[in-house]
């Protein structure tokens, strides 16, 4: 190993130009974490519907409750099926699917709406900081699981009604975030250089105060990811989540809850994959927040 | 060569800004007036506190809003005025026109962009090219601030300049559109002196190729000495001395000016103690009633407590228009100005 005497010091999400150490920076990627990620929700989520053995919604009542392959069972069934006779790895498979498509939407929807909100209540200040800051606020002392309740009552439980509560629940995060980042980098002295120059509001927003925000907030989302999936798995798991039967991992906990002491796999493998996919999910954005993180970096 | 009639390139006139601020409406800048001529230079000289930035921010229409707003006075840039422009004509003069080099180069640039994504932004406000262009015109006004090498040095981030490197970018930046005036707040203070050096000749040397006038806004004498054609000592919001450079050296008026240039200290004297003012500028919400220096003036009249001095000429011809605002100066060799 040749370790220079100096780190690389390379400007914050710096253009692809020349990059010297980026090789080097990737072999020391959190293989772990990225790896069970891989295997636990992006294959799965990509090729559940070529690659699930078995229908994820259609079971067949005699092969009901099958155990777990190594506890008694078949390989047909691996990871053993439920009351309905469906085949939990399937299912698995297919929830992948909706945790990552949730979470990928709802951050993105909650992200861009609290970065857009948060920049404009930052570089702005006066009514539209107080306005905005007190949304966040109502927004932040809103339970989460109340709103879903009355979304789920009055517009049904569906894909759409769990993105609407995820984006209501993250903008918030998202807003106070990137206006405290906004508020210290509209003082810098290259936004009045801008300004000095002719520059409208929009472009120094968009130009000059957005890309300096930006480690905060992909730091902010890869962070948010792990919440998420845990979030829709929460509301799932209540029946004010995904409708039934389309596979989630928090509706096949909800469902194995009865059955816990008699088939425990039915709620334990979904069980499984929300901790580990979380973790790391954690894992994995706090190594973003070491990587991107300008004081980290600077010393 | 302009005739002399023709307008100075940039005239301040009675220029007042106010600040609303919680103890009170203050006026940060009261009545100043000042005007730089073609490919002259302009020292705007002060303590911190002064008014000095917040005039130069005036000047351009970019005073923190809404807590500051000009009251009233006329910013003429070649006989029209700036105060009258609506914002959106106001943004095709600030860096086209009149451009502004800031006090800190570490700062005024964005860590986040290449040195050259940064003055193409610049001159591309101001321009429609396109960025093939753009990015030639960028690599000729690098060339202009004498940075080494521009066609590569565009490329680097200004994390990878040093701090003398990274100013002349921003006179590039600043440069870039050829505007015809050039305000240069402090544009040295942050770095070392043998640096400082060689900026300020790079300004002279452009000025003398462009013909660009500059407002050079700074504390400290021995930068002026070397830039300035004139001067205007500000001391709490007001100029109180104003004329040409060699003027304000050799006899200055106001005791003001006179405090300042004693607390240069020279070099060929042997001194135990620096010359120092005494007292602290009077606080912008609790101005005295009259002369502004006068709690702190070793020769204060009474009459210096009720009525804000007079501004006096000096009567001399050759004095190039040299005047102060001072009750001592009550004597045949001043005469009383009206403007």
């Amino acid at each position: 190993m040749t370790d220079s005497p100096l780190p690389a010091v390379r400007a914050v999400g710096a253009g692809t130009r020349k990059r010297p150490g980026f090789w080097r920076g990737l072999r020391r990627l959190p293989l772990i974490p990225i790896f069970v990620l891989v295997v636990l929700l992006i294959v799965p989520a990509l090729s559940a519907d070529w690659l699930a053995p078995h229908d994820p919604v259609r079971g067949s009542i005699p092969d009901r409750l099958k155990p777990p392959v190594f506890f008694g069972g078949t390989w047909e069934f691996a990871l053993g099926t439920d009351r309905l006779g469906r085949d939990i790895l399937s299912r698995l498979m297919h929830g992948a699917k909706v945790s990552l498509s949730i979470s990928l939407v709802g951050i993105l929807a909650g992200g861009v709406l609290g970065t857009a909100l948060g920049l404009i209540a930052g570089y702005f200040r006066g009514l539209a900081d107080a306005i905005i800051m007190r949304l966040v606020d109502i927004s932040m002392a809103l339970p989460s699981i109340l709103l879903a309740l009355v979304l789920a009552v009055t517009a049904g439980p569906s894909f759409q009604t769990i993105i609407v509560v995820v984006t209501f629940v993250l903008w918030a995060l998202y807003a106070r975030q990137v206006r405290g980042e906004v508020l210290s980098i509209r003082e810098r002295d290259f936004v009045a250089r801008a300004r000095v120059a002719g520059a409208s509001d929009f472009r120094i927003i968009v130009r000059h105060i957005l890309p300096n925000a930006a480690n905060t907030i992909i730091v902010l989302a890869t962070l948010q990811v792990g919440s998420v999936i845990l979030l829709e798995a929460g509301l799932s798991f209540l029946g004010v989540g995904i409708p039934r039967p389309t596979p989630a991992w928090g509706l096949m906990v909800a469902d194995g809850r009865q059955l816990i002491v008699s088939a425990w796999w039915i709620a334990f493998f979904p069980g499984l994959a929300i901790t580990l996919a979380v973790f790391a999910l954690n894992l994995l954005g706090d190594w973003m927040r070491d990587k991107l993180d300008p004081r980290l970096k600077e010393v | 060569m302009r005739s002399p009639s023709a307008p100075p390139a940039l005239e301040v006139r009675d220029l007042e800004t106010r600040i609303d601020t919680k103890l009170g409406l203050i006026k940060a800048v009261d009545g100043v007036s000042f005007s730089v001529e073609h490919g002259k230079t302009l020292g705007i000289v002060g303590e911190s506190g002064s008014g000095k930035s917040i005039t130069a921010l005036s000047i351009l229409r970019l005073v923190p809003k809404p807590a500051a707003y000009i009251a009233k006075g006329q910013v003429l840039l070649d006989g029209e005025d700036l105060l009258e422009k609506s914002e959106n004509e106001m943004r095709k003069v600030r860096g086209k026109r009149i451009s502004m080099i800031l006090q800190d180069p570490q700062t005024s640039l964005n860590p986040v962009f290449s040195v050259g994504f940064q003055v193409v932004e610049a001159i591309g406000l101001h321009a429609d090219s396109r960025r093939k262009a753009l990015l030639r015109r960028a690599v000729e006004a690098l060339r202009r601030v004498r940075v080494a090498d521009p066609e590569r040095r565009v490329d680097d981030f200004p994390h990878q300049m040093s701090g003398g490197m990274k100013q002349r970018v921003v006179g590039a930046i600043a440069l870039g559109s050829f505007p015809r005036v050039l305000i240069a707040d402090e544009p040295t203070t942050a770095l070392d002196v043998t640096i400082q050096a060689q900026y300020l000749r790079l300004l002279k040397d452009i000025q003398a190729e462009t013909g660009l006038s500059i407002i050079f806004i700074t504390h400290d004498f021995g930068v002026v000495a070397r830039m300035c054609d004139k001067v205007a000592v500000m001391y709490a919001g007001r100029v109180v001395e104003y004329g040409p450079v060699r003027q304000i050296f050799n006899s200055p008026a106001h005791p003001y000016t006179k405090a300042l240039l004693n607390s240069v200290p020279a070099i060929e004297e042997d001194v135990d103690r620096l010359y120092s003012i005494k007292g602290q500028p009077p606080a912008f919400w609790d101005m005295p009633e009259g002369c502004r220096f006068e709690p702190r003036c070793d020769v204060a009249m009474q009459r210096c407590k009720t009525e804000y001095p007079a501004k006096f000429a000096r009567a001399a011809a050759e004095s190039g228009g040299h005047c102060a605002n001072c009750w001592a100066l009550e004597e045949p060799e001043w005469i009383p100005s009206r403007f």
